[in-house]
């Protein structure tokens, strides 16, 4: 008897979702103890994609971090490029000029609308929705490209600085941008006749995972999540920065918090977006885009363009008295414009040059001069303009600079002791950054506070008492990305 | 002939040569109706990949041929070479039974479907009642494979096909009993037959709470979305074949997009008109009574199955409890309510 | 439509750092060690001891009601000060719209703090990271494991004194992978 009861012991599914699962948006793993189709608990672990980001910024200068917060959420790296540079320009006390902060605006926003699509693409195809999630991506698409107009980059951008933004925008970036703030509102009501009033997601979404406003709290939870339960936070509102104090919005607040309520608030956050972009085109004020602190700033680039970034404009010429004859340029010439005997002075045939400075690169004499603008002209007057004072002056300077510039970087500004605390709103809640500073051009301490760390150590609460299927709409109500998460 | 006559009697052999020419027949018959149904679910495919593709915004497949044209035949060939791979616990004949099962339960269903008045592989008095058995025996293969994969999510969705598709039988073979009473009988011909005479032309009008109760039923009963939860990609990766590859999992595809034809068969024969058209429609465009039978019935065949792949890009899934809810607390209610009047009517009438 | 839309409100009763932390001092006055202020943000130093009566305070006290705990994390301090940990935590009140910072002094040969969880349950995941890159033990904690590193794993990275290259040794999990791939290298389709 004792035998057949032991062979008859019943016990719950132990179901393993992930790191590998379509819903997981990444690589999350949640341990599942279902009975049936009934969640008894759920265990996620996290981690698989940790870069060890804090150890990184560690030993790296302020200015080497940058492209660190990139890959942290890549769905919507401006969001975390701002919130960087941001709190480091407070680290340093200085500000950005008042276009680049309302660039820093645009582009914030521009991610946010981005974020939102990705997210609500993917939330609904978790549900089964599957014509949102390409209609989605159809808008999505037209702000990556929007973002690669203005900086060549569409995922990984790290467009803005420390002190500014890399470069201005165009009038064209501006009427295309226009064109798609008008053109958007129209796009989110086409989402919502697909989803808003229909009966299946109405019921798939409302009434799950309900978390109250105290409780949201206390979990930390912060963004969407948090303003789904009708919690009136929003750092844009509480500690405003960059250009949100000069704009006029609101914020949506749920409040049932559920999944719909979240969903909800989502949706009108990104017609509120849609609005932010347009004040901002129309405010958007002249003047530079860095702020002007030589001491905490990248100096802009084009001054070491000569040397860095030889366009075609460029002419490369041989200076007769100090070309050795060594060859190295005419083998590293991969257009065969350079011929000459060993031991004599080379020469350029100027219409086979390609301007690629691999025989600047590659002469160890310094025999080979750059002439800016020098394309199409003759020998002689090339060789007149090579022994110009004036050009040698413009490319010593311009090399300097970029020694200079390159130390910088690698070793930081001197930066005040200090420890520090600045968080942004990005799309997923609040994104913050510690600094503790020792003085030196890097952080002593770099800490990371990303919003889908603490969003997914909600899901055990949020999946209470839910079936299988619930455990998906709540994984996407969350909106987590694991790189930010891990970091 | 001589031979022959010595053994068996003259009227022995002709009644075997007869049975000969008969079993030819059916034979030729079955090679036909296999391989359009076959050449039909490679089609299906495409149709489908073209149709979602362009109700999303996109173009569906375009590279392999004009128009992607020859793309079914390249996820062929590609799913004949694939490696068959199998999990290292699984249960091994019932788990290279189970696909066999599901895909002969499907094909067995096309012999039974009259295409157009004298083309049917069997004409059988219950045709109706086999069609419902073959499905539930389909049922066993997918319970099988889901069983015998050794993987949780395949055996999560295995057990939720099964009970999905054993409730929405009791709710699709209910919303049929209507059809039966209307038309006296249980054989398919029949069925057409009785609707060529009717008032209405088709029992879809008469029948119209049957009709839905089928549509839904049937969109159940063969996985698709919204009712497509054995196979919830977010959820269970994909259900109960989630370990299968290459050829084992062609079977599977096929056996399903077979089961879509048969239902959208089924839906024609029983609610459409079969392959005739009303009177009405006969008597006010008189030259369409010279379009084959066979024109017809595909054209309703269809139009059903781009309902299904219509329904698909539309509407998100529903979840496991609400799904058993519509099938257990409205569909059967309403289709025995509908049984209920039909009857009283065929009583008053 | 259950979705409000919200002007937010100014009636808030902003404190400064300064003033926030004086009401601690005043309330916990052997517990402060120092208090800091860079950039208008405050720091009280704290003893570990009473962190969570502290925390508590600062929870239910009406005029300071700090209801979010926006981060929790650890500094090493190795060489520069003593004692050599700190537990930061950085709170924020939505009613008030005030913030502090607590740090929370944690010896080195004794690594150990009282679990903040009962207070803000958030902090649940935070201290558990901080245990995972610190080797900080939170006692009261429901399920101190590590989080973002694998449960084998040798060594606090944070920590000043681990190398940024990692340990020398690898992680056992890596040194299994890398012997089965060894191992299943006959089965590489050469393509």
């Amino acid at each position: 008897m004792e035998q057949v009861e032991k062979i008859f012991e019943t016990r719950e599914l132990n179901v393993n979702m992930g790191p590998q699962h379509p819903a997981t948006h990444g690589v999350l793993r949640l341990v599942l103890d279902v009975d049936g189709e009934k969640i008894v608990k759920v265990t996620p672990y996290v981690g698989y994609l940790h870069r060890g980001m804090e150890k990184l910024g560690e030993s790296l200068s302020y200015f080497q971090a940058l492209p660190l917060t990139d890959r942290m959420d890549y769905v919507s790296a401006m969001s975390n490029n701002i919130g960087y540079v941001v709190a480091v320009e407070k680290l340093f006390g200085i500000e950005a000029p008042e276009r680049a902060k309302f660039i820093r605006t645009i582009v914030g926003e521009m991610s946010r609308i981005s974020n939102h699509l990705l997210w609500l693409a993917t939330h609904a195809l978790d549900i089964g929705a599957m014509t949102v999630f390409l209609y989605c991506f159809r808008e999505r698409e037209w702000i990556l490209e929007l973002f690669e107009m203005i900086c060549g980059a569409r995922l990984t951008v790290t467009y803005p600085r420390i002190g500014g933004v890399r470069n201005d925008i165009s009038q064209e970036f501006l009427d295309s941008l226009y064109k798609f703030t008008e053109e958007f509102p129209s796009r989110i009501l086409e989402y919502e006749t697909l989803i808003d009033q229909n009966r299946i997601w109405l019921q798939r979404t409302k009434g799950i995972g309900v978390i109250s406003a105290e409780e949201a709290i206390n979990w930390g939870l912060t963004g969407p999540t948090l303003r789904g339960s009708g919690v009136r936070y929003d750092i844009r509102k509480h500690i405003p920065y960059d250009a949100y104090d000069k704009v006029d919005f609101d914020v949506p607040i749920g409040t049932e918090g559920d999944t719909y309520d979240r969903y909800r608030c989502r949706m009108i956050e990104m017609r509120q977006s849609n609005n932010i972009l347009r004040q901002c085109i129309e405010i958007l004020p002249p003047g530079p885009v860095m702020a002007d602190a030589p001491k905490f700033t990248l100096q802009p680039k084009d001054i070491m363009m000569p040397v860095t970034h030889p366009t075609k404009e460029h002419a490369f010429f041989i200076e007769e008295k100090t070309c050795k004859g060594c060859g190295m340029c005419l083998r590293a010439c991969p257009a065969k414009a350079i011929f000459g005997e060993k031991k004599k002075p080379h020469k350029i045939k100027q219409e086979l040059c390609l301007s690629c400075a691999n025989c600047y690169v590659a002469c160890k004499f310094k025999a080979l001069k750059i002439i800016p603008g020098g394309k199409g002209l003759s020998d002689e007057k090339l060789a007149e303009m090579a022994a110009s004072a004036a050009i040698a002056e413009e490319i010593k300077k311009a090399t300097e600079l970029l020694v200079e510039q390159f130390t910088f970087i690698k070793k930081g500004p001197r930066v005040p002791e200090g420890e520090l605390y600045v968080a942004t709103e990005v799309p997923k809640g609040e994104l913050g950054f510690y600094f503790v500073s020792d003085g030196s051009g890097k952080p002593y301490r770099m800490r990371l506070r990303s919003p889908s760390f603490v969003h997914a150590s909600v899901l055990p609460r949020l999946c209470d008492g839910h079936l299988v299927a619930d455990v998906i709409a709540n994984i996407g109500t969350i909106d987590i990305v694991l790189g930010e998460c891990d970091r | 002939m001589g031979i022959f006559e010595n053994i068996i009697s003259p009227a022995a052999l002709d009644s075997l040569i007869k049975f000969g020419i008969d079993v030819g027949i059916i034979l030729i018959k079955i090679v036909v109706v296999l391989g359009v149904a076959l050449l039909h679910v490679a089609y299906a495919t495409y149709f489908e990949r073209k149709v979602i593709g362009h109700m999303q915004v996109r173009l569906g497949p375009m590279r392999v041929g004009p128009h992607g044209l020859l793309q079914p035949f390249a996820d062929g060939l590609k799913l004949f070479f694939k490696e068959d791979v199998m999990p290292s616990e699984a249960d091994k004949p019932v788990f290279y039974l189970s696909p066999i099962i599901f895909m002969a339960a499907a094909m067995t269903s096309l012999s039974f479907i009259p295409y157009t008045g004298n083309f049917m592989i069997a004409d059988v008095n219950v045709g109706l009642l086999f069609l419902f058995a073959m499905s539930g025996l389909g049922v066993y293969g997918i319970f099988m494979s889901g069983w015998s994969s050794n993987s949780k999510y395949a055996f999560i969705g295995g057990l939720r096909s099964t009970a999905q598709v054993i409730s929405y039988e009791i709710a699709m073979g209910l919303s049929l009993v209507g059809v039966m009473i209307m038309a006296g009988s249980l054989n398919l011909s029949d069925i057409v037959k009785a609707q060529e005479n009717s008032t209405f032309g088709i029992f879809a009008i008469p029948q119209i709470i049957g009709f839905i109760v089928f549509v839904i039923a049937a969109v159940a009963e063969t996985n698709r979305t919204p009712f497509d939860l054995p196979e919830a990609e977010s959820e269970l990766v994909a259900g109960y074949f989630t370990e299968y590859s290459g050829f084992r999992f062609a079977l599977f595809f096929l056996g399903e997009y077979i089961g879509m034809l048969i239902m959208a068969s089924l839906c024609t024969i029983c609610f459409l008109g079969g392959w005739t058209i009303p009177w009405y429609i006969t008597k006010i465009l008189p030259f369409l009574s010279y379009v084959p039978g066979i024109v017809w019935f595909l054209i309703k065949v269809y139009a059903f199955i781009f309902f299904y792949y219509w329904i698909r890009a539309t509407v998100p899934r529903y979840r496991y409890d609400q799904l058993m809810g519509i099938g257990w607390k409205i569909l059967i209610p309403v289709a025995l309510a509908n049984i209920l009047v039909t009857g009283l009517v065929k009583i008053l009438w | 439509m259950a979705i409000v839309m919200a002007k937010l409100s100014e009636s808030a009763i902003k404190k400064d750092p300064a003033q926030i932390a004086e009401k601690i001092k005043e309330k916990f006055p052997e517990d402060v060690v120092e208090i800091t202020n860079f950039r208008d943000q405050g720091s009280v130093i704290v003893k570990k001891d009473r962190i969570v009566n502290i925390c508590r305070y600062l929870h239910d006290e009406a005029d300071l009601r700090f209801d979010l705990l926006k981060d929790l994390c650890g500094v090493d301090y190795k060489g520069k000060k003593e004692p050599r940990f700190e537990v930061v935590y950085t709170l924020y009140s939505i009613r008030h719209r005030h913030m502090i910072r607590l740090r929370a002094q944690v010896h080195e040969n004794d690594p150990k703090i009282n679990s903040v969880t009962p207070v803000w349950i958030g902090a649940d995941w935070h201290e558990r990271e901080c245990f995972d890159m610190f080797g900080i033990i939170f006692s009261g904690h429901p399920d101190l494991r590590r989080i973002l590193l694998p449960e084998d794993w040798e060594g606090y990275p944070l920590r000043k004194d681990y190398p940024l290259a990692g340990p020398e040794k690898e992680w056992q999990g890596f040194v299994e992978v890398l012997e089965k791939a060894k191992e299943l290298k006959e089965f590489d389709w050469e393509g």
